[in-house]
């Protein structure tokens, strides 16, 4: 299974948009967040990051999805070095779900990075 | 330029982050969060403890440990690239004792491209690059020409709006503020006459 990292700068935000995700899609494909930096506060953490990918890294690779700032910056330094993990262009929240319903069903790495992305082109008014 | 070169630059960009630390901070409050000082402040703090820890061998084992330190510790956008730009720093000048000036004009280019590359960022959108980029252009003169011209960088982020960050978000409102990103690079380069 693919897993996926949701970085965001609010540790509470991270939380409650991968317990959203796991409301939605299920709890087939691993989740985890990493948000807030390391005391707590409004910001981003590579060790929490790295902590994150490593919880969800079955061997199939790893979607993060980021919300913003340093949360962009922060994934981008961590991938320069793991080929593995690819950070997806997408909504946040939206993005999340998508991808994790389609990591559930055993997806490649590809595949779940294409559906996160998708949901960017989705209207919600139309 | 030996190893000692550049533990006294570290240790003046530290000091004056220290004693800069509000002024960056109010700089950040008019167009972004209001944490810059006190982010760089703590990172370089940091930075202290980990070149105290582990007294560095070369140019490049302080440079790097400077990068690694901030990615780790700033928690803001200020820290992957500031840690990017002192990793490509040491990354750069590579296991020697001593570096050239020349040399290390030529790691600040590839710092500022890898940077540029990092925050998807160009000279005039009102960012760190905006002092960064002039700097590397005189940096083969003098590091007095290279300070000159990134202070002046600085100070000419106040007219621009803003294209990247948090700032980015206010559009023309983010235009007769000094960049505060821009400013503490223009900090930092400043600090290399100093070491």
């Amino acid at each position: 299974m693919v897993g996926i990292v949701l970085i965001s700068h609010s540790a509470g935000l991270a939380e409650e948009a991968v317990a959203l995700a796991v409301g939605i899609a299920g709890e087939d494909a691993p989740i985890r967040p990493a948000g807030g930096t390391d005391d707590g506060d409004l910001g981003t953490s590579l060790t929490k990051l790295e902590e994150a990918v490593a919880e969800v890294d079955q061997g199939d690779g790893v979607v993060v999805i980021m919300d913003l700032g340093s949360a962009v910056l922060t994934a981008r330094t961590f991938i320069e070095d793991r080929a593995d993990v690819v950070l997806a262009d997408a909504p946040f929240v939206e993005g999340a779900i998508n991808a994790l319903v389609t990591a559930g069903t055993g997806a490649a790495l590809d595949e779940v990075v294409a559906a996160a992305e998708e949901a960017r082109t989705i209207g919600k008014l139309c | 330029m030996d190893t000692a070169f550049f533990l006294r630059w570290i240790a003046v960009v530290t000091e004056r982050v220290r004693a800069d630390r509000d002024h960056l901070t109010d700089l950040d409050r008019a167009i972004g969060d209001a944490d810059h000082g006190a982010n760089l402040d703590r990172g370089f703090t940091a930075v202290e403890e980990a070149l105290a820890a582990k007294p560095p061998e070369t140019p490049a084992d302080v440079l790097t440990t400077t990068g690694t330190t901030l990615i780790r510790k700033v928690g803001g956008a200020s820290g992957p690239l500031y840690g990017t730009l002192f990793r490509t720093l040491g990354r750069s000048v590579g296991d020697v004792p001593e570096v050239s000036r020349e040399e290390l004009a030529e790691a600040f280019a590839q710092a500022l491209a890898a940077v540029m590359k990092l925050g998807s960022a160009q000279e005039g959108d009102k960012t760190m690059i905006d002092a960064l980029a002039p700097a590397v252009q005189e940096m083969r003169t003098s590091f007095d020409a290279a300070a000159r011209a990134a202070l002046d960088g600085a100070r000419a982020t106040t007219p621009l709006r803003a294209r990247k960050g948090r700032a980015s978000y206010l559009g023309d409102r983010s235009i007769g503020h000094q960049d505060p990103g821009a400013t503490s690079m223009a900090l930092m380069i400043d600090a290399l006459r100093a070491a």
